[in-house]
């Protein structure tokens, strides 16, 4: 095992991480980053085929350069013993990194929900086909439904559009009158304004509906078809793809396992971003779904209280403005019930252990549910079925245990052992300018 | 132009271009499902983001490895497992 | 609702085998349980279900036992996860050798089936072990079970012969003519059998000098599926000197075999530990261990890791029968690693007790006279 001292230890390298690590190594602290990704940007500023770094992670990048900031890539974190120690494994490495801060940007993850054929191949995430789509998946002349709810449809489909998807449809769950509200609600934020406009000029040869959600997907061996519920009846779509996702969950696994309070799924933070727990912050996504402008002026704020500066007042501004839209798109895109009913008896609820709907209902609680059915026992780890399961029967996770990602158990067994070489090359990776 | 490198998906020889990932290349290859689920159903990629685990196939003889997370190689010899 | 003749407290994998053995003899049966059935120690077990023998009395136990789980196996459903695979006590050391020999003896003295393999068949019977083993003790009988749907099919079957289970219903204090719930009420019945596992001293009326006992956390962590590893479940004999130490803390190579093609991997033992926090160095040390048997473990993920704390006493033996001073009061817990085994034959106990009858071994090591100080 190696062990790496830090001053400020930063779990993520999305938006949030990037932003707290630089606020962070500019008001002086040493300051380590882990992410699990080969690449930093998180989820939004994804490299194109992996090869190139995203221009804006590139600008980031290039700051951290200058502050000696250490970033970790392809390092995930797996287990902890308390906020000041936290470890890690990269590429079947087990390292131990000491802090006395902790800030957590671990971000969201998509919230899926099951219906009839949504197992099916060629039904992805709304997000998840972007990011395979980023990574080389081929989708150019393949018809292409996107469904599910919030802003994540239309940005999707738009870099879909670009590389040359037809889109048969975007369907909306939420009615248009709350999506309209919302939009009213963009003068106080230009910039948002401004992005929206450009995405809806962008689409306005693609049909899109509101108040309108997938009930089946049928195929045998992939997607062939869609069939959604409208408000004007339903409606079949031949297709190539379904995109389905509705929503964002924050990814609170570490978050909830150092004991930081957790309300409505999402880690809750004081003025400064601290958690319950002190010196643990939390800043991005993981404090609730809001997008890349909120996450880095999170960040910014975490990073600086984390390193023990006196965050500028002008800088929580910022965050509070963002804040407030933050309410809205919640209550714009709040999931209609009718959601619930989605599933039959023999749709299959828990992916991994292919759990039927029908063996969970009337189960008291998820650890009885997976006791009992092997719900949620797989390899995700309840990260798909777990926010599903809470949406269908209101059920709350059951509790966190490392390791939070599935290791090689030599990784594990290293925990505790000293091991005299230190450094691992492969493991260890600062920015370079040309990367 | 990106510079384009050779990976064998189930035996077949497929030219992609370098960086992309390994899920990629084989949806190229026209393989749509992935594996198959305890219960012997077709599957396929989910999250595109290394969570849901929908995506493993053999990468260079190692089991279970997340084809979304994995960048294709030179020469690197994939497997897609089918019940 | 009418008067149950027995009160149950604890929907454990002992409290449901006691209702079960009490509702089959007729007796009006009810259970109380805190959570769900099966979600307290039991949920956090193995589930190995084997014979020992450290004493007489922990041998007659555990053995009586197996042979009920044996008896029951064959009508057990799929989701209990019966699986005939036998255990292998595994000899590092040729010194432990003679241990295998005279266990083997005396096993087969009661007609166990048993069987000493050498470090070549040891080898066979377990590709993946480390070479250069000396050898092991093949016990044939022991058997493997996922002991929350065991509890649960106990339970069911109790519910089928007349008993009723009331989950979600926490019991603040037991009487030996009823209990009082956290909500202030009381449920009065014919006796009460306090089966509340790591909980059930708490809840006697008031605290009886000696009789004690200390949790004793372990932990344990499964795989991911994967092509079968082993084929028997496998211990080494160190095992036993860990489950026999008073010492604060040790680990021991313990795996089983599970039908999906996990490898489930023990074991850890730490005193005083309230807590079920997982512990990654303690974690981390009975893995290396697992490893150092296994090699081929390293590679396998790991998916899920968690702990238990299982009630252990002085002398390692259950506390089974009436609670002095209290009648129509039983206590049946104190099971340490052995709960799941042994709750069948418990359950028998406790019938017999409260029929006032004899029971087909000698209840006496268990009882909690054994315990009491002497009075001033
Ligand atoms: C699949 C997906 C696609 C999205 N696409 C878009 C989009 O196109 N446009 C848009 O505006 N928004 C998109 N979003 C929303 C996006 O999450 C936010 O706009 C923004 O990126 C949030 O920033 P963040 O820093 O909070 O989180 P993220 O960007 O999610 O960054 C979190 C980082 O933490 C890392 N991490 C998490 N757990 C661990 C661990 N245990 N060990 C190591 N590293 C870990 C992750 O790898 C990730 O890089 C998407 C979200 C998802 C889930
Ligand atoms: C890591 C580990 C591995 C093990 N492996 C094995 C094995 O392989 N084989 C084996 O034979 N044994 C094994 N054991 C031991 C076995 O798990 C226990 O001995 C057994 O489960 C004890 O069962 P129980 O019913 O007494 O306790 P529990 O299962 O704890 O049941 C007690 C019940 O009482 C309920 N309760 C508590 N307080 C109250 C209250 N106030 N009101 C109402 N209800 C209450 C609880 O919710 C609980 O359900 C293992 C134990 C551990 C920790
Ligand atoms: S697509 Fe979900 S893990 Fe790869």
């Amino acid at each position: 095992m190696r062990e790496v001292a830090s001053e400020v230890l930063i779990l993520g390298a999305g938006p949030a991480g990037l932003a707290a690590a630089a606020a962070a190594a500019e008001a002086g602290a040493r300051v380590d980053v882990i992410e699990g990704n080969r690449s930093p940007g998180g989820q939004i500023w994804r490299p194109e085929g992996a090869t190139e770094a995203h221009p804006t992670t590139r600008r980031w990048q290039q700051r951290l350069l200058r502050t000696g900031v250490r970033v970790h890539l392809e390092t995930t974190v797996v287990a902890a013993d308390g906020p000041r120690c936290i470890y890690t494994v990269c590429g079947g490495e087990m390292s131990r990194f000491r802090t006395s801060r902790l800030v957590l940007a671990t971000g969201s993850r998509e919230l899926f929900l099951p219906f009839p054929g949504w197992t099916l191949p060629g039904v992805t995430g709304v997000g998840g086909l972007q990011a395979l789509v980023k990574s080389g998946w081929p989708i150019e002349g393949k018809r292409v439904v996107v469904a599910g709810s919030g802003p994540l449809l239309l940005a999707v489909a738009d870099s879909l559009r670009r590389r040359g998807a037809k889109l048969l449809l975007i369907a909306e769950q939420a009615p248009r009158r709350a999506v309209v509200r919302l939009a009213r609600q963009l003068w106080r934020s230009p910039r948002k304004a401004i992005q929206a406009l450009g995405l809806m000029a962008r689409l306005v040869q693609v049909p899109m509906r509101y108040a309108c959600w997938p009930l089946r997907a049928t195929g045998d061996e992939c997607v062939r078809s869609v069939l959604l519920q409208g408000s004007d009846g339903s409606i079949e779509l031949e297709c190539d793809a379904l995109a389905c996702g509705f929503g964002l969950v924050p990814e609170i696994a570490i978050a909830a396992y150092l004991g930081c309070d957790v309300e409505c799924g999402a880690m809750s933070v004081d003025a400064q971003q601290q958690s319950s727990v002190p010196g643990v912050y939390g800043a991005g996504e993981i404090t609730g779904v809001g997008g890349v402008e909120l996450a880095v002026a999170e960040g910014a704020v975490a990073g600086t209280a984390a390193a023990g500066a006196r965050v500028p007042v002008r800088w929580l501004a910022r965050r509070d403005r963002q804040q407030a839209f933050v309410s809205h798109l919640d209550r714009a895109f709040a999931l209609r019930p009718e959601l619930r009913r989605l599933a039959a008896p023999e749709t299959i609820v828990c992916r991994c252990e292919d759990v039927a709907f029908e063996a969970l209902a009337g189960a008291e609680s998820a650890r009885a549910a997976k006791l009992a059915t092997r719900c949620g026992m797989g390899s995700c780890q309840g990260r798909v079925c777990g926010p599903a399961t809470r949406f269908l029967f209101g059920w709350h996770h059951d509790r966190v245990r490392p390791p939070f990602f599935p290791v090689p158990m030599a990784a594990l067994a290293a925990i505790g052992t000293v091991q005299p070489s230190s450094a691992n090359p492969a493991c260890y990776q600062t920015f370079t300018m040309d990367c | 132009m990106s510079r384009q490198i050779e990976v064998r998906v189930d035996g077949r020889a497929l030219r992609v271009p370098a960086g992309i990932s390994v899920a990629a290349a084989i949806a190229r290859a026209g393989v749509a499902v992935f594996q198959r689920s305890v219960g012997g159903e077709p599957r396929g990629p989910l999250c595109g983001m290394g969570i849901c685990f929908e995506c493993r196939v053999v990468i260079d003889g190692r089991r279970d490895v997340r084809s979304c997370m994995a960048v294709c190689s030179e020469g690197m010899e994939i497997e897609v497992a089918r019940a | 609702m009418s008067l149950p003749d027995v009160l149950v407290v604890g929907g454990g994998i002992v409290g449901a085998a006691c209702a079960l053995e009490l509702a089959r003899e007729g007796h009006r049966v009810e259970v109380l349980e805190r959570g769900f059935t099966g979600c307290g120690t039991t949920a956090t077990a193995m589930g190995h279900i084997i014979v020992l023998h450290d004493s007489q009395a922990q041998f007659r136990l555990t053995r009586w036992s197996q042979e009920l789980w044996s008896a029951l196996a064959d009508e057990l459903p799929g989701e209990v996860e019966v699986d005939r695979c036998g255990c292998i006590w595994i000899a590092s050391e040729e010194s432990q050798m003679d241990w295998v020999r005279d266990k083997a003896a005396l096993y087969r003295s009661h007609g166990i089936e048993v069987e000493v393999l050498d470090s070549l068949g040891l080898a066979q019977a377990e590709p993946s072990l480390r070479p250069n083993l000396a050898g092991g003790l093949r016990m044939r009988e022991d058997l493997v079970l996922y002991p929350p749907a065991a509890a649960r099919w106990l339970v069911q079957r109790a519910v089928d012969a007349g008993a009723t289970i009331r989950t979600g219903v926490s019991v603040r204090r037991v009487s030996g003519a009823g209990a009082t719930l956290d909500d202030g009420s009381t449920r009065a019945a014919g006796c009460v059998v306090d089966a509340a596992g790591t909980k059930a001293l708490e809840l006697l009326p008031e605290p009886i000098p000696g009789l004690q006992f200390r949790p004793r956390k372990g932990h344990l962590a499964i795989t991911d599926r994967g092509p079968r590893r082993c084929w028997h479940q496998l211990a080494e004999i160190g095992y036993l000197a860990s489950a026999h130490t008073h010492a604060q803390t040790s680990v021991a190579f313990n795996v089983q075999p599970r039908r999906t093609g996990q490898v489930l991997v023990g074991s850890s033992r730490q005193y005083d530990r309230h807590d079920t926090r997982v512990e990654p160095e303690i974690l981390a040390r009975m893995l290396r261990r697992a490893i150092e048997f296994i090699p081929a473990l390293a590679e396998m993920r790991v998916t899920r890791t968690w702990t238990g704390l299982r009630p252990a006493t002085d002398d390692r033996l259950p506390l089974i029968g009436p609670v002095p001073g209290h009648s129509g009061l039983y206590l049946a817990t104190g099971h340490e690693g052995l709960g799941i085994t042994t709750s069948l034959g418990t359950g028998r106990l406790i019938a017999d007790m409260v029929a006032g009858r004899s029971s087909a071994i000698d209840p006496a090591p268990y009882r909690l006279d054994r315990c009491l100080e002497p009075q001033a």
